[in-house]
């Protein structure tokens, strides 16, 4: 249930394991939270702990997924590195004590000198403390990664079905036995919730609410400009608004270009329900942060802005596995801004879990029920 | 009207005051200044600002509509593709 | 307290508008992205300009050069936050933030051309180009020149074009008379209202005839070709549909082409702003209101009527806007009603025929910026449109899909006007706070 990146790679993995999949989304697949974000497949802003794990898991994944057999190229993989920098002298503490932590996890985490950082992104601003790379940082073009994704799932025996709302569960025994959809009932063994930020509200529909929230984020996109930036350059800033639990606005500098020229500025993470609605002075805030990191982007035109819902929860992790409360119901939801980055690890430890194989990494953390995802009064 | 010397990547073209610079690159005799992403030549289409097809680099400053500026006495226009360095 | 009404676009609508809400007693704030009043009807050399300056531009604060790049829509009950940047480009522009007690929207429409194969080599022009390019600078885009495409406007372009020396081979209706003809003779009787307008026509026509310029209908433009710019032009007779009928090519040197085939209404502004659309139009009520609190609507946004229809929608939009009374409009209604029968007339003697895609061929170029063409549009149209479009780059060029986005939104079920950021800010001006609200730059 979703077609986005997550519903694609789970479809896949399941499809691949000799489990018959339908894939359902309600508009088109890959249109709504996979559609609006920057394609990242990050290490580099997650500290020691399972989230951080999944991501290794990911990383490791990812390459095999975008290049078996796909025309056209459609997913953009490209393994840009990152670059985090810190502009004060306390900010430069805390990204290299981030770092070494990054470093024992087995994360590549490379301190770049004023000299090694000019070389490698020359138009950065020379007002840094310390820089550090993460080679392993990579980026897709996201709707085009789940698109490979879904068409991988087809050809291994998965089905398509867009234009089809659920709106309920049919219950026997505490177990769900089918769906009500706008296109009638569809029976299953197994019902994954993969609704990205409309989880919460899925999962309501079904009786079994898990609590996902949209954490609103915009991103501005300028002309296509000659090379510039040369991988994701952003301050270390970005790793606290991440980590942050504020409803009102947090920004931080994110810069990377494109494969069509185009650079790509966030991030911004604030509450706003499913508010769609621009706001200039966010916009506002985003353009001044990242000319700190790039003041040569000063005359450069923005054309486009656009906003999207992070899958929000409130202890920043991920919810994947079965619901104690209904059979048959599981949920893949809940990566905040990672989805991208987390979805063929997701996808493995789901299918793991669901085949019965030992999961490569604890699904414990995960878990539905936990404090964060079921509310209490809830159960 | 007062005649204007402006130059397109280092060559002096003249016009006059209140052209727009795709006017003036008009009046000279060009039809294409801007390079598609595949290098394919392009020039005016549009005329009103809307397709963005005349594009050109005006003292520095990229992006520039030039069917929507006013050229300026001694203004130095380049043309721009995505390839080059800023 | 006086009523503040910000009125976007100076063209015939706008300029109405500010007229009627100055006259209705309200302050008026009056935007042109461009830097000269009268929109594209009234282009004219600077010169000229200088000394036939509309008057009402004294009466009210007008801003030439003032760009509104973002509607903001903070509170529902209100007309959006008006976000400006005004000067001229290339420098840094100064940011504003108008906050009115009426909005009046008056961006008027530009022209819109169907693809063909070749429409993107240097000297395939717009018609609209090419008249702006002759009233504005005196500027001719060509020596022998083709004008094709639909509708009544092919005629006055090449008036323009005949006036500043070009050569016109021909001008082209793609309509075949019988289209056209039943369109503008059914009840002529209601025709008569436009009188004005038949007789600025029927002169164009006659001055074609006495150039020795044919007019012909039912054939069209349907490939340009050229070594780096346009040096012919392949011509075909098309059916009512507008299927080509094999073996009917003809080509002919030119070089230049000048192709329009109607007209795209503007409506990044008002779908910022929120307003409903019907048909591809802003909806409208008698009083020229839109589905947005204290937001109007006039001109070609409302449907394409031609200059004195937009004229009195102008007036009606710009006197509720200002706090006057709608029961003294009855005379200026008339003449819009009017108006809107000419439009279905225009609309019924110059379609669009549901074949025209007959003449794309898969290397065919849809999006013009991102250089994307027909065959991968179709190939790639199994996801959502945004992801055909991320995935292809269709219309998320620098026009941000103002010329392709019609045709995007009849091969995939896209909103072509949608653009938030309605006119490109540099990231150094989007940076600087705005400058203090309600200042008169």
């Amino acid at each position: 249930m979703g077609a986005g990146i997550i519903g694609a790679a789970c479809a896949r993995e399941l499809a691949l394991a000799g489990v018959s999949v339908t894939l359902l989304d309600r508009d088109g697949a890959a249109g709504a939270t996979t559609a609006h974000g920057e394609g990242n497949i990050l290490l580099s802003d997650k500290g020691p702990g399972p989230e951080l794990r999944l991501a290794q898991l990911s990383r490791r994944l990812w390459p095999a997924m975008v290049t078996d057999s796909v025309p056209g190229d459609r997913a953009e993989w490209d393994t840009k590195g990152g670059i985090v920098v810190a502009a004060t002298d306390e900010g430069a503490r805390a990204l290299t004590e981030f770092a070494a932590g990054q470093r024992a996890a087995g994360v590549r985490a490379e301190p770049l000198d004023p000299c090694a950082l000019s070389a490698a992104e020359p138009h950065l601003t020379r007002d840094v403390t310390a820089a550090v790379h993460y080679p392993e940082d990579a980026q897709v073009q996201p709707a085009g990664a789940a698109s490979v994704l879904m068409h991988a799932a087809l050809r291994a025996g998965a089905t398509l079905r867009t234009g089809c709302e659920v709106l309920g569960a049919v219950t026997w025994k505490e177990r769900v036995t089918a769906i009500r959809t706008t296109e009638g009932v569809l029976e299953a063994d197994l019902f994954v919730n993969a609704a990205g930020p409309w989880a919460g509200e899925l999962s309501r529909r079904l009786g079994a609410p898990v609590d996902v929230r949209p954490r609103r984020g915009e991103i501005l996109v300028t002309t296509p400009l000659p090379p510039t930036v040369f991988h994701k350059v952003y301050d270390a800033d970005y790793v606290g608004a991440v980590g942050s639990d504020a409803d009102e606005l947090q920004a931080s500098a994110v810069v990377e270009s494109t494969r069509a020229g185009t650079v790509l500025l966030g991030s911004s993470r604030r509450a706003a329900g499913f508010d769609g609605r621009l706001r200039p002075e966010v916009l506002s805030v985003i353009a001044g942060r990242a000319l700190r990191l790039f003041p040569c982007l000063s005359g450069v035109p923005v054309m486009r802005a656009y906003g999207g819902f992070r899958p929000y929860v409130t202890d920043h992790l991920p919810i994947i596995g079965a619901d104690p409360r209904l059979d048959g119901l599981w949920h893949a939801t809940g990566h905040e801004g990672a989805g991208i980055g987390l979805a063929p690890g997701t996808a493995r430890l789901l299918t793991d879990l669901v085949t019965g194989r030992a999961p490569e990494v604890d699904a414990g953390p995960f878990r539905v029920d936990r404090p964060a995802v079921i509310p209490r009064g809830a159960e | 009207m007062r005649p204007i010397r402006i130059s397109l990547d280092g060559d002096p073209l003249t016009g006059s005051d209140g052209q727009t610079i795709a006017g003036l690159l008009l009046a000279a005799g060009l039809r294409s200044w801007r390079r598609a992403p595949s290098g394919a030549p392009r020039g005016v289409f549009c005329g009103i600002g809307v397709c963005f097809d005349c594009l050109v680099t005006v003292n520095g400053v990229r992006d520039v509509r030039a069917c929507r500026s006013r050229a300026r006495d001694g203004d130095v226009v380049t043309t721009q593709s995505r390839a080059e360095a800023p | 307290m006086t009523r503040h009404v910000v009125i976007v676009g100076a063209g015939p609508a706008g300029l109405a508008a500010a007229t009627a809400a100055v006259r209705a007693g309200a302050q008026v704030t009056l935007l042109d992205a461009a830097d000269q009043a009268g929109g594209q009807y009234h282009r004219m050399p600077l010169d000229t300009y200088e000394t036939k300056r509309p008057r009402i531009l004294e009466r009210c604060d007008w801003w030439p050069g003032g760009a509104v790049w973002a509607l903001e829509r903070h509170d529902e009950r209100r007309p959006p936050r008006v976000h400006v940047i005004s000067g001229p480009d290339g420098g840094t522009r100064r940011r504003h933030v108008l906050e009115p007690d009426a909005l009046v929207l008056a961006p008027g429409a530009h022209d819109r051309t169907l693809p063909f194969p070749g429409w993107e080599l240097p000297g395939v022009f717009t018609a609209g180009a090419a008249q702006a390019l002759a009233k504005g600078e005196g500027v001719a885009v060509g020596d022998r020149v083709l004008v094709a495409g639909s509708g009544p406007f092919l005629l006055p372009v090449a008036a323009s074009l005949l006036a500043v020396g070009s050569h016109v081979t021909a001008v082209l209706e793609a309509n075949p008379a019988a289209t056209v003809l039943r369109g503008w003779t059914q009840s002529p009787w209601r025709l008569a209202a436009q009188a004005g307008k038949a007789a600025e026509l029927a002169a164009y026509a006659a001055l074609l005839a006495r150039r020795r310029v044919p007019y012909r209908t039912g054939r069209a433009v349907i490939e340009a070709r050229g070594d780096g710019r346009v040096e012919e032009a392949v011509t075909a007779r098309l059916r009512a549909d507008w299927s080509v009928v094999a073996g009917s090519e003809r080509t002919t040197a030119v070089d230049a082409l000048c192709v329009t085939h109607g007209f795209s209404p503007q409506l990044e502004l008002p779908v910022a702003a929120g307003c409903a659309l019907r048909d591809g139009f802003v909806l409208v009520d008698e009083d020229q209101a839109t589905s947005s609190t204290g937001v109007y609507a006039a001109g070609e946004v409302t449907g394409i009527a031609g200059a004195p229809a937009a004229r009195a929608e102008g007036v009606v939009a710009g006197w509720v806007a200002g706090g006057g009374s709608p029961a003294r409009l009855r005379t200026v209604r008339r003449r819009r009603d009017e108006g809107r029968t000419f439009a279905v007339r225009l609309a019924a003697a110059h379609p669009i025929g549901r074949r025209w895609s007959g003449w794309l061929r898969p290397d065919t170029l849809v999006c013009r910026c991102e250089e994307t063409d027909y065959g991968t549009l179709c190939r790639t149209a199994d996801v959502s449109a945004r992801a055909v479009r991320l995935a292809t780059r269709a219309g998320l060029g620098p026009c941000q899909a103002r010329i392709c986005g019609p045709t995007l939104a009849e091969l995939l079920d896209t909103n072509p006007h949608d653009r938030p950021i309605i006119s490109p800010i540099r990231l150094g001006e989007l940076a600087n706070p705005p400058e203090e609200k309600e200042s008169t730059p």
